[in-house]
């Protein structure tokens, strides 16, 4: 993950832009600067919509980058998921579980790998569209995207 | 200052905020969730964690294997916590020892009781004190560097060792020994473990359960780590899987896939045959077995006696195990006991269940006794209050749910006397030593402990006595 924010870092195009043309009191104007002939920062900067609908059925609408997960998304505009992502994307917990709609899981480009199923499989509320947050990439295709994130605690044990 | 900030003092001087005050007894998973609960969610709360530990995080730090760095990310999440205005740590703070219970409740509003399960479940069986049984929390305790393990005897000079018990725990203990040295080198485990392990001449571990595949209580990824491990082969054995396969499909989704692998596992073991390597090492679960004995010859364990069991009851989770009469026995030269952890009672007050927990209704905990109402609520969670069991995520669940009870209490408190907080539990502690580490104190150790790593080309060599731990954190 810190790979792929030093890389988001490097390419980011834009920022560079506001800097290098002390353009930054423009901002209502910043998309006119970005340059047209790169196409992989451009890709990057693209923004789709994203709703987590928590537990208590509280909904959070949020946007989400084109390439971030679902982990990142959560993290990076400070969302407030209690305890969401604890081993912080690396495939050892499943506290960012969350359940898709079925048409929404069947065109998810990727399929779970068995490790992500491991974790899975000790989440709360399993379900057959159950998937970790931090395995979900967000495409364009996946603009608008619904995810519920189920409650993280088991009443007939406690 | 303009008109606002006037409006916002002149609000605060009129009317005294109410401060609830919490105590949090336990800095491992249960009390920074408990933590991070509530410093979200009631206003101008003062938490205090305290810890016996001169050092935060509990088992995330002390039991989570060295080989899992990734599980302890969870420590970044935690600091965050304690960097929360309202939170405050106190290390070095020992509950029944520096400051009793009811001094707590006289201070607090609530105190939150999460200091985990500290014992080791035994056997009872004959033989289980003599030299070479080792309780695997202990072992545990001493390649992660915990303080009162760190000069466990451990002899790694035999062939063979067993572990008895088939959970997590078991799994941990087995990996490390299993593990080729060199992916160790890499990992915070203690130095002077590696030293032992390096010079580890074990080459067959036995891992002992009284029931069947059905009924194991490791995890799937735990398992298929273990049957990736390089240099090392895992051994099944056919007769323990009779039947198995023919109800594997009927079973929940997690039991399915666990007993799925094991049988994968086995057709590869049958389809490749053996082959003896002398560079191989092996792991051998065997199932069906219940130590009955320790052996002994020249005061070392020579071997441990085992029953056979059958299982009897209808669904295999709710299946037990009894004695079918056979008995067999198993030359090891090592055994660690992995069987549970129990919590210890640190206050006469306190009641406690057969299974080794507190008594208590979502958290609350049961109190029986007629005291004044003055004193604040008692609360349980993390393993104290659900027995040993289950991963981080669990832990959090209880403590988050508890946590909501604390809350929806905090938001209704009308008592009329304001509590004093950590200032008048200090000044108790302070007559026992003036040693109490705080936040400030724990990143001073954890610095230490970095550097000390870097030499190493470790990420942390870890500091193994208090005493040292007191003179970096006060330095």
């Amino acid at each position: 993950m810190s790979l792929k924010s030093i890389f988001r870092t490097v390419s980011n195009s834009r920022s560079y832009l506001l800097r290098y043309k002390s353009l930054g009191a423009s901002f209502s104007n910043y998309r006119s600067i970005v340059p047209l002939s790169t196409n992989i920062p451009n890709l990057k900067e693209e923004k789709v919509k994203l709703t987590f609908v928590l537990y208590d059925g509280k909904r959070i609408e949020t946007e989400a980058k084109v390439g971030d997960t679902l982990l990142d998304v959560v993290v990076n505009n400070n969302l407030n998921i209690e305890g969401y992502g604890a081993c912080e994307g690396t495939l050892t917990c499943s506290t960012c579980h969350v359940i898709l709609k079925q048409e929404d899981f069947d065109r998810l480009p990727e399929e779970a790998s068995d490790e992500e199923r491991d974790m899975l499989d000790l989440a709360y509320g399993l379900t057959d569209t159950s998937r970790l947050g931090c395995q979900i990439t967000m495409t364009k295709d996946l603009d608008g995207l619904e995810v519920q994130v189920p409650e993280t605690i088991n009443d007939a044990r406690s | 200052m303009n008109r606002t900030h006037l409006k916002t003092m002149i609000r605060m001087l009129s009317s005294v905020p109410v401060v609830p005050r919490v105590s949090i007894i336990g800095a491992g998973a249960a009390g920074f969730y408990a933590a991070m609960h509530l410093s979200k969610n009631v206003a101008n709360i003062q938490i205090d964690l305290l810890e016996k530990l001169p050092v935060p995080f509990g088992l995330i730090r002390y039991g989570v294997a060295p080989d899992h760095p990734e599980v302890k990310n969870v420590i970044n999440q935690f600091t965050k916590v304690a960097q929360h205005p309202n939170v405050n740590f106190y290390g070095n703070v020992t509950l029944g020892k520096d400051v009793s219970l009811n001094q707590l409740r006289q201070h607090y509003d609530a105190v939150l009781l999460c200091y985990g399960a500290d014992e080791d479940k035994a056997l009872g069986i004959e033989n289980e004190d003599a030299q070479n049984i080792i309780a695997a929390r202990n072992f545990v305790g001493w390649y992660n560097g915990f303080p009162n393990d760190k000069d466990l005897k451990v002899d790694l000079s035999g062939h063979t060792m067993a572990i008895l018990g088939q959970g997590n725990v078991a799994l941990d203990v087995a990996r490390i020994l299993l593990s080729p040295i060199d992916e160790l080198k890499k990992t915070d485990i203690t130095e002077h473990a590696l030293e032992i392990i390096s010079e580890s001449k074990v080459k067959e571990i036995y891992l002992i359960g009284r029931r069947g595949p059905l009924q194991v209580a490791f995890t799937i990824k735990e398992l298929r780590e273990l049957l990736k491990l390089k240099n090392c082969k895992t051994l099944w054995r056919e007769q323990d899987f009779k039947g198995v396969s023919e109800i594997v499909g009927n079973l929940g989704r997690p039991r399915k896939r666990l007993t799925e692998l094991m049988l994968k596992s086995l057709q590869e073991q049958n389809q490749e045959g053996f082959i003896a390597d002398q560079g191989l090492k092996y792991f051998k679960p065997i199932f069906f077995r219940s130590p009955i004995k320790f052996l002994i010859s020249d005061k070392k364990l020579s071997g441990i006696k085992l029953s056979c069991n059958k299982l009897v009851g209808d669904t295999f989770d709710d299946q037990r195990c009894v004695p079918n009469g056979e008995v067999e026995e198993l030359d090891c030269s090592l055994a660690l006991r992995s069987i549970g952890y129990k919590s210890i009672p640190v206050d006469k007050e306190l009641i406690f269940t057969s299974y080794g927990t507190i008594a208590n209704n979502k958290g609350i905990i049961i109190d029986n006794s007629c005291h004044s109402t003055d004193l604040g609520k008692l609360y349980v969670a993390g393993w104290l209050g659900t027995g040993p069991i289950g991963v981080i995520l669990h832990t959090m669940g209880n403590a988050f749910q508890v946590a909501k009870v604390m809350c929806e209490d905090l938001k209704i408190l009308n008592n009329s006397k304001p509590k004093g907080g950590f200032e008048e539990i200090r000044k108790i502690v302070t007559e026992k030593h003036n040693l109490i580490v705080d936040w400030h104190g724990w990143e001073k150790i954890n610095r230490y402990e970095i550097e000390q790593g870097k030499m190493k080309g470790k990420p942390r060599e870890k500091i193994c006595t208090i005493q040292e731990m007191l003179e970096v954190a006060f330095r």
